[in-house]
């Protein structure tokens, strides 16, 4: 739901319902990142309600199309982030099968009376 | 006034600042690449806690502190540090603290789990009340993959999609010793309910199975990921309840999925926590007597001596990554001149522990993607 004014749509507040700072906080992270960004902000109004006012003012892009950039940018941090993490997991597992296996094949050639 | 200095200006041919050969371009100089990269732990309290984020907060030095999606994707690293089946420590390094922060909140609140939420009691007649046997057997973890199963809302009948049932009944005979009742005598019901529902109309219908609570239409051991393994607790020596001679404890139970927010028994992790990377520098040379009294006020053996020969002596920092913060170096006269503790800004070393039912490094794949989730939502209510 956004809350702003019909004729300057550069500044607008953003109320999202069901969320709270794990989300809040980190879209305002990348929004702070985003050149046409001159403010931006979030509040809890109240702890009860899962409610989050998102507050964001610009340098003339609408402040809609602005957010919806950010929380692009966002997803794709996150799917970079998956992709990387998957990758160096495959590669601790990888690593540490070879070293299984190195010592596996020491044993074996200790016992081996060739 | 002004007049004079344009003039003059003009003179000169106007040049640039930039061009000046000792002004850094693009580059903060060292004091302010400090207080942008590193928290610095004083004697009394952290400085610099607050991450810059504003994109044009060095605009007036030339550099472009936005986020540059390239520049985060070539600088992003994690190291793996320790995996087990249990728990798993991992480094990021080139992320800041309110996105590693959302993903350990959605690793503690929103990844969903199994846990037992119905107890239907036939008969308890143990000195454990009723309602403190239900909230203990909710605790206990469940060795099952939560994405196998999906939510079941107010509306719908417990099936075998969305509910677990188990079935507990034990009894401690006369004469015999005291009994304790473990997790392991928690038995899986494939086939759904056994407990029978009384039917309010006399004349039943024409069906010989009688109604239960639950209405499976198949059998859960049909599927295939069941089959071999067995659902059940994760570990089986968890102690429900002890029993005396003649006390008995029949009951049912359904396990649902839930999210860590509605209650702790449905949170996957034991838990989850990120600290960032401590960073120990000797600001000046600490020598002989003084480098033996840092080494042994350190309790966690960060220093180490290093001999410089003819009998002299030098501390140096060994082991950074293991200093818990404590500032015991730091203590005492004139030492804050010649250690300093700092923290990286946008390295953290997170470790996940896991309560058995997904491996720790799904679960964090999982945590990633409940977030991509959460955008998409807030993308698709904007448009």
């Amino acid at each position: 739901m956004e809350h702003g004014s019909f004729t300057d749509n550069s500044a607008a507040t953003f109320s999202l319902t069901e969320e709270d700072h794990t989300l809040a906080n980190a879209l305002r992270f990348t929004l702070n990142q985003d050149p046409r960004v001159t403010f931006c902000g979030y509040s809890i109004p109240h702890p009860s309600d899962a409610r989050v006012n998102i507050r964001v003012q610009t340098t003339g892009d609408p402040a809609r199309e602005v957010l919806k950039d950010a929380c692009q940018d966002l997803m794709l941090m996150c799917k970079h982030v998956r992709s990387t993490f998957d990758k160096a997991v495959e590669d601790f597992k990888a690593s540490n099968a070879v070293k299984a296996m190195n010592i596996g094949s020491q044993d074996s050639d200790s016992e081996d009376s060739e | 006034m002004a007049g004079k200095e344009e003039g003059r200006g003009e003179e000169k041919n106007k040049f640039s600042i930039w061009d000046l050969p000792d002004v850094p371009m693009g580059q903060l100089p060292p004091h302010l690449e400090l207080q942008r990269s590193r928290v610095l732990c004083n004697k009394d309290a952290p400085i610099h806690t607050e991450s810059v984020q504003y994109s044009g907060a060095y605009a007036s030095m030339g550099l472009d502190n936005s986020l540059r999606l390239d520049h985060f994707c070539h600088n992003f690293r994690v190291e793996v540090v320790r995996l087990t089946d249990e728990d798993m420590e991992f480094d990021m390094i080139g992320i800041d603290a309110a996105i590693a922060n959302a993903f350990r909140r959605i690793l503690i609140a929103e990844l969903p789990t199994m846990a037992i939420e119905k107890v239907l009691i036939a008969n308890n007649t143990s000195i454990i009340q009723d309602e403190v046997l239900a909230h203990r057997l909710g605790l206990i973890p469940i060795s099952v993959d939560p994405r196998l199963f999906e939510y079941m809302t107010e509306n719908d009948q417990p099936n075998e999609k969305n509910t677990i049932v188990f079935k507990l009944h034990v009894q401690c005979k006369r004469g015999s010793p005291r009994f304790t009742v473990k997790s392991d005598d928690l038995k899986w019901l494939p086939n759904g309910s056994e407990l029978v529902k009384e039917s309010r109309n006399a004349t039943s219908d024409s069906s010989s199975k009688p109604e239960t609570y639950t209405s499976f239409s198949c059998s859960q051991d049909t599927l295939s990921e069941f089959a071999k393994n067995p659902i059940a607790p994760r570990h089986p020596d968890i102690i429900i309840a002890k029993l005396g001679p003649g006390q008995e404890i029949e009951l049912e139970v359904h396990a649902v999925k839930g999210m860590g927010k509605t209650h702790a028994k449905w949170s996957p992790v034991a838990t989850a926590w990120y600290r960032m990377l401590p960073e120990v520098v000797l600001l000046e040379e600490v020598e002989d007597d003084l480098a033996e009294e840092l080494k042994s006020k350190c309790p966690v053996n960060v220093f180490d001596i290093e001999d410089l020969g003819k009998g002299r002596k030098r501390a140096t920092v060994a082991r950074p990554r293991a200093c818990t913060l404590c500032r015991e170096c730091i203590r005492g006269d004139e030492w804050e001149k010649r250690v300093a503790i700092r923290r990286v800004r946008d390295h953290f070393i997170f470790t996940i522990e896991s309560t058995g039912a997904l491996p720790p490094e799904v679960l964090f794949t999982e945590a990633v993607k409940i977030l991509e989730d959460k955008c998409e939502r807030v993308i698709t209510e904007l448009s």
